[in-house]
């Protein structure tokens, strides 16, 4: 099946635009998970690097020069599908650092140890926590950087405290 | 049980106040209504059905399906979802019709004389719809009234804890309780009269309409009337569908964001359009368990971006399922879920028990067209639009001339589009009470060509074939 995203919400990397490897291990650039036509544009024009564009109307899909992106994070934080994730393979040690966007409360904290999910909501590995940005022009979506094994830099897509309550889902 | 912490909603200080409930002193909060209240007091089961004594909950928490009516201090009849609790107010649950208003009560309503009240135009829902229509009217120098039953302005926006879409023009990525501050705010800018607790219960010619405001009947007198009364979420068919326990989406999302009530501990979403993976993906920012979305059809209907941020957090949707029946005593305990064949036949064996206490429904929308119907507009059952809706023309007018609809209520859509629907809605009336000018034109050019790009694309799609069809028939 061709999309078949719509049967499960889960995304693959040839849905869109992944930056190049030497672009990734250049350092901190983002990539927009936005696979449908839908009337939104404020990745496009919060860009400080014009990295964003939206040609047309508004429904269509943005665009990323990843030669341009700086890897600043403001749209990681102004996407209100939260669907943009940053990617960091420039840090040596087998590691990469991923930041993603996150709204749940308590924030968790530098250098804690958390469970890394990827797009299927399966546990994928451990992450260590390297940043949280959270300034008042985020308007309450995070972003958090963590630290993950390189291999798993293009999945790791959301993480959740070891202290929360272990969540039991049917699948 | 109340929610103590929370990465979006604010908390702020709320005075503790007491009432009573079949005698059982409640502690609430100054602010609840009095179904929130009862809610954060663990009390779920609200009413009984009339004949067979069913227990009955809560299902929209925005007064349209009345399984929350309760003798108020001494009034049959209260939608609780609606009434702000006071200190000291006696709530008693209802027995079958109700009694009849005992004497100190009917001294709360009974009037010798109703009073007229006269304004350019009435706008009928305090909604972003209502509030955009307000805004633009009052803006082109038009006195305006919003009416709204509930005692909190905004509509559903003061639930809505997510960012919009859109564009700078559309509030985008600003969060929807945000907007509805917005809104008021340029309401209050504009001395924009906003009455709360009122509801519209009769139209008469020409734009007069009977509404009772906090329990007395008063007349309003207007010159051009908006109708932007929203919708109502829609019910579904299957075993135990009646429980306590079985709520709407949007009534979950109103207890949980707008006053902040634990709704659940864990949780079944039956539907994957955008509200139930929305909600679904609230109820994990309230820290309750969603077990699963099930999705009758094989497609999801939500936004990718929104069905994304809710699977990586490990909730999976599974479409082509369904509820099978739900079941428990006083209230909820668990439901039977089933993989559909594509002729939407349950497959025998997939059936599967899952352990929860709540179930939400997120099975579509439906106009609150009423008091349209009422009025004699010309109607139309549109399927794509979600329902009964008014046939009007490219300026939001209704067949009877002067009276406006914006909104879900012209056909389900979302907030961004209501916003634009009551802008032009606003801005008709006005042209209809003074005439035209090249401002008007310009301005109604403007906002129709953003209502027209909003629809592009795969989900503008069923909006496009309602309106065609609207079209055709209007013609």
């Amino acid at each position: 099946m061709k999309h078949d995203y719509i049967n499960t919400g889960i995304l693959r990397l040839t849905d869109f635009q992944v930056p190049p490897p030497e672009r990734r291990r250049a350092g901190r650039v983002i990539m927009i998970e936005c696979v449908q036509n839908i009337p939104c544009n404020p990745c496009s024009t919060i860009c400080p690097q014009g990295a964003i564009t939206i040609e047309g109307d508004i429904t269509n899909i943005p665009v990323v020069d990843f030669s341009k992106c700086n890897g600043c994070g403001l749209c990681v934080a102004n996407c209100p599908g939260l669907a943009i994730f940053m990617v960091d393979e420039s840090i040596g040690d087998n590691s990469a650092e991923v930041g993603i966007p996150y709204e749940f409360s308590p924030f968790p904290e530098k250098g804690e140890i958390v469970s890394v999910y990827d797009r299927s909501g399966k546990i994928i590995c451990d992450g260590e926590i390297v940043r949280v940005r959270n300034p008042k022009s985020y308007n309450k979506t995070a972003v958090i950087y963590f630290r993950v094994p390189i291999q798993f830099s293009l999945d790791a897509r959301f993480i959740k405290r070891k202290a929360d309550k272990a969540k039991t889902p049917i699948h | 049980m109340r929610l103590r912490n929370h990465p979006i909603l604010e908390f702020k200080e709320q005075r503790v106040i007491h009432f009573t409930f079949d005698g059982q002193d409640i502690t609430a909060l100054e602010g609840d209504t009095i179904a929130a209240a009862l809610h954060a007091a663990g009390i779920r089961t609200l009413s009984h059905s009339l004949r067979r004594h069913h227990p009955r909950g809560l299902f929209c928490a925005i007064g349209k399906c009345s399984s929350c009516l309760m003798e108020v201090d001494g009034c049959p009849n209260v939608k609780t979802c609606l009434v702000p609790v006071k200190d000291g107010m006696v709530v008693k649950s209802q027995d079958g019709w109700g009694r009849f208003p005992s004497a100190t009560s009917r001294k709360d309503y009974q009037r010798k004389e109703i009073p007229t009240r006269e304004t350019d135009i009435a706008i009928v829902g305090a909604g972003p719809a209502g509030l955009s229509a307000a805004i633009y009217a009052a803006r082109l120098g038009a006195r305006v009234m919003v009416m709204d039953e509930n005692y909190l302005v905004g509509g559903q926006l003061i639930k809505q804890t997510h960012m919009f879409f859109g564009s700078k023009d559309h509030y985008a990525k600003t969060r929807g309780i945000d907007i509805g501050t917005l809104l008021r705010q340029q309401c209050d800018e504009l001395a924009i009269e906003i009455l709360t607790e009122c509801s519209v219960i009769g139209y008469y010619h020409p734009h007069e309409l009977a509404m009772v405001h906090k329990r007395k009947l008063n007349h309003v007198k207007a010159k051009a009337v908006i109708i932007a009364t929203g919708a109502s979420e829609n019910m579904l068919t299957f075993p135990g569908n009646d429980l306590p326990g079985v709520y709407g989406a949007g009534a979950i999302q109103t207890l949980m964001n707008v006053y902040k009530v634990k709704p659940a501990e864990r949780v079944l979403m039956v539907g994957a359009g955008n509200i139930g993976v929305i909600v679904s993906y609230q109820l994990l920012q309230a820290g309750v368990d969603v077990v699963a979305v099930v999705e009758a059809t094989p497609k999801i209907g939500a936004y990718q971006v929104h069905a994304s941020k809710l699977v990586r957090c490990g909730v999976p949707i599974l479409t082509s399922h369904s509820i099978v029946k739900a079941y428990g005593n006083e209230s909820v305990e668990g439901a039977v879920v089933a993989q559909l064949d594509n002729k939407w036949n349950i497959i025998p064996g997939t059936e599967r028990d899952v352990a929860i206490d709540t179930i939400c429904l997120s099975v579509g929308l439906n106009p609150a067209s009423e008091i349209l119907d009422q009025a004699g507009c010309r109607m139309l059952y549109i399927p794509e639009l979600g329902g009964q809706v008014a046939v009007i023309d490219r300026n939001m007018e209704t067949s009877v001339s002067g009276l406006y609809v914006a909104g879900d209520v012209s056909g389900i859509e979302e907030a961004s589009s209501a916003m634009l629907e009551g802008r032009l809605a606003g801005v008709a009336a006005v042209q209809s009470l003074h005439g035209s000018s090249p401002q008007i034109e310009k301005l109604k050019h403007e906002i129709q060509s953003g209502l027209d790009a909003l629809r592009t694309g795969p989900f503008g799609e069923k909006t496009r074939i309602g309106n065609k069809i609207m079209t055709e028939a209007a013609s």
